[in-house]
């Protein structure tokens, strides 16, 4: 200690302090009004001009909303029943337009006996999702589970699903619920079968039809373990095996096989589809499909290996730099000059495609930044202790990549789940704009303005709300740091 | 401990002759030659940008090197991944900022290695670890995330992970200069004992005290190069350069 410090009293404690709890939280709404809402005459300023604006707004809309009809037959019986009620000037939302037509919102001109198979495929959707998306917590899986059982039986029921479909609904449901508690590992091989399953579900037709494609990928994967020594050749040999099997054999064998046990669903063909249930179909098979792959793209353009490199850089920057819906034209006019004359070629499927390659290239990049924020110890770390390049991101790098980039990621996946209203410029009858446009054509609802943006919108909202509470679950569920 | 001498050593575990790297046009390694026997216990001493974590970085091969030869245990280290994942896995090394995996349980982190490259069953591998980190002292925070520990205890916690793949040659880059003075002991301690083993150990440190305890050789470097070598005691002692003499006055000086 230096001699110019202003207290050279030595000094020594003998006893030390016990600690004391913090002092009580000085709380209550009035002093919480006047520190966050009436701070200084600018704040209160600001305060007032706010309640303001929110008034004008609410005032504005709550007459429109509570001069609502819910019981009408058409348009203009529904402005009747608004002007004798309320006044001739008054107006009101005619809410009666989605009672009688929420059915084609939700599922386009899809066969309405029929319509216990989407709900099924959705109800299961959750199954498949549950030991994958709550696998941090038993009971959270556990309520979306009986929630999901319970609610797709009850509506499929409502919907008038026949007796024996909703016999062996309940079995499979149950069944599977049954295998996720009892055998978790089996319960992701099952999530593995679900898109199979879910295909058959909403298109019908032949069983074997989605059973053969699963075959092809078990046959690339049989291939693969058989030759596994060889490296990279096995790969492409297991690709070629798979292929052949696709194109060349699995028609006839899945003829034969139909011929022999006709396993048959009534079919729905593509353009059938429509509104929430042609939303969801293409919003889900694009965010499981783009996520995998945006992790190969990222992974693939922070390569040391130049070629794959480019092709990374070149597909995310193309990607990235055109417009969604010129892809969307391209896979609804362009192929079909390009592919044989003949070739059928599913448009949903097609749009699908499309439209996971679009969000994969975003995807890359949301996960490019996660890895690149981690430090590079852990990459250090994990080769000083002789884990391959493999191991080492699926085991160190990418978990935590991922977790930082879960806002980025489903963020993505909002955005493409709103951007599949997109599909109405190709002809498919996404819920917002085509299906609207349909119902306002029929006689009864035309001049109905409102009423089906803001039903679209609220569900779309809900879905999309339920998403960002999920990653925000999620994130709280990954918290490792406890500082 | 100084008393032990060369000649109770086994053969070479690392030998390296005419090491050079460059990083773009900068000459970090020039010429290094260098033979680690088994059992030996090396500290590395320089100022800062002398090359020495570059060295040893090169041991297992966390950095390219561009000319020279570096022999680990028989296997020479080039573009062949099967015997750069051969020596990784002989080799422990302890970083100055830890590395430990955060999304991993402390015994998570101990345990992947041997599960994954080792192919050790789970249970035997969580034996083994928890056996490493009784001698590391911290037995009671296995299931604790790294963010839990201090600084000491996560440099413990990185004895242990490595100790657990059973290497024959560890590596310490700086292992205490991110600690807390309070914590330096702890670790140091950690590492006079695993010396006390016979490990192996090649270190880069400034703790001068831990160089005079354990050490069998001292090496200086600067600019790359090897300046001066010599047992501990001759080294502070008696440095020849002067070089090394202006850098013991300066860190050994207050």
């Amino acid at each position: 200690m230096s001699d110019t410090h202003a207290q050279t009293v030595s000094f020594v404690r003998d006893s030390m302090l016990p600690p004391e709890p913090p002092p009580a939280a000085q709380a209550g709404a009035i002093r919480w009004l006047r520190e966050n809402l009436f701070s200084g005459p600018l704040n209160i300023l600001l305060t007032l001009v706010g309640f303001g604006v929110l008034w004008l707004v609410a005032s504005t809309i709550w007459p429109w909303l509570s001069h609502s009809v819910w019981n009408a037959g058409s348009m203009a019986e529904c402005r009747k029943i608004i002007a004798a009620t309320w006044g001739p000037d008054a107006s009101g939302a005619c809410l009666a337009l989605i009672k009688n037509r929420w059915n084609q919102f939700v599922f386009g001109f899809y066969p309405s006996a029929l319509y216990w198979r989407p709900v099924l495929a959705f109800g299961m959707l959750f199954l498949a999702l549950a030991p994958v998306l709550f696998s941090e917590s038993r009971s959270a899986s556990r309520r979306v589970m009986a929630l999901a059982v319970v609610l797709t039986f009850v509506i499929a029921q409502i919907l008038g699903a026949p007796g024996m479909a909703l016999v062996l609904m309940a079995l499979a449901m149950l069944a599977w619920v049954a295998l996720i508690e009892l055998r978790p590992g089996w319960a992701l091989l099952a999530s593995c079968l679900y898109p199979f399953v879910a295909v058959w579900l909403l298109w019908g037709g032949s069983l074997w039809s989605p059973a053969m494609a699963l075959a092809g990928f078990v046959i690339g994967y049989l291939v693969w373990r058989a030759l596994s020594r060889l490296g990279m050749l096995a790969f492409a040999l297991a690709v070629l095996a798979a292929a052949v099997w696709w194109l060349l054999l699995s028609g006839w064998v899945a003829q034969a096989l139909a011929a022999a046990l006709p396993l048959r669903l009534q079919p729905v063909s593509s353009d059938q589809f429509g509104g929430f249930v042609l939303s969801i179909t293409i919003g889900v098979s694009g965010i499981a499909m783009s996520l995998p792959l945006g992790v190969i793209l990222a992974l693939a353009r922070r390569s040391d290996l130049p070629v794959v490199k480019m092709f990374a850089v070149m597909f995310i920057e193309f990607i990235r730099g055109v417009p969604l819906i010129t892809l969307l034209f391209v896979a609804s006019l362009l192929l079909n000059y390009f592919l044989p004359p003949g070739t059928n070629f599913d448009i949903i499927l097609r749009v699908i495609i499309m439209v996971t390659l679009f969000a994969s290239a975003y995807m890359a990049e949301v996960i490019r930044g996660g890895l690149a924020a981690l430090p590079k110890g852990q990459y250090e770390a994990a080769d000083a202790l002789g884990l391959d390049y493999w191991k080492a991101q699926r085991l160190i790098i990418l978990p935590q990549a991922l977790k930082i980039s879960i806002p980025g990621i489903v963020s993505t996946f909002i955005g493409m789940f709103k951007d599949t209203t997109l599909v109405v410029f190709v002809g498919l009858f996404d819920p917002l704009k085509a299906m609207a446009d349909t119902i306002r054509a029929s006689f009864e609802w035309k001049g109905a303005y409102w009423e089906p943006y803001i039903f679209v919108g609220s569900i779309f909202f809900i879905l999309c709300f339920g998403m960002s509470r999920y990653s925000m679950y999620l994130e709280r569920r990954l918290k490792r740091d406890h500082r | 401990m100084q008393t032990q001498t060369q000649s109770q050593l086994g053969g070479p575990a690392i030998e390296i002759s005419k090491l050079n790297k460059w990083y773009g046009t900068f000459h970090v390694l020039r010429d290094v030659d260098l033979t680690v026997s088994r059992g030996e216990r090396i500290v590395i001493a320089g100022p800062s940008g002398s090359g020495k974590s570059t060295l040893i970085r090169c041991i297992n091969r966390l950095e390219e090197h561009q000319a020279g030869r570096i022999v680990v245990d028989g296997t020479e280290l080039t573009n062949d991944l099967k015997n750069i994942d051969k020596v990784r896995s002989e080799v422990g090394m302890v970083f100055q900022h830890f590395n430990l995996f955060p999304h991993l349980t402390i015994l998570e982190n101990c345990t992947l290695a041997p599960i994954w490259v080792r192919k050790i069953p789970k249970r035997q591998a969580e034996e083994t670890a928890m056996h490493f980190l009784t001698k590391v002292k911290i037995p009671d925070q296995a299931h604790k995330y790294p963010g839990q520990l201090s600084g000491g205890q996560q440099q413990r916690v990185a004895i242990a992970r490595s100790l657990c793949m059973k290497p024959r040659i560890m590596l310490f880059d700086e292992p205490t200069s991110a600690l807390d003075p309070e914590m330096i002991k702890e670790v140091l301690d950690t590492m006079i004992e695993l010396a006390e083993e016979g490990m192996t150990m090649l270190c880069v440190t400034h703790e001068m005290g831990f160089a005079q305890a354990v050490a069998h050789r001292v090496i200086f470097m600067d600019q790359g190069q090897i300046v001066e070598q010599n047992t501990p005691r001759e080294f502070f002692n008696n440095p020849q350069s002067e070089r090394t003499k202006l850098f013991l006055s300066q860190i050994l000086g207050h």
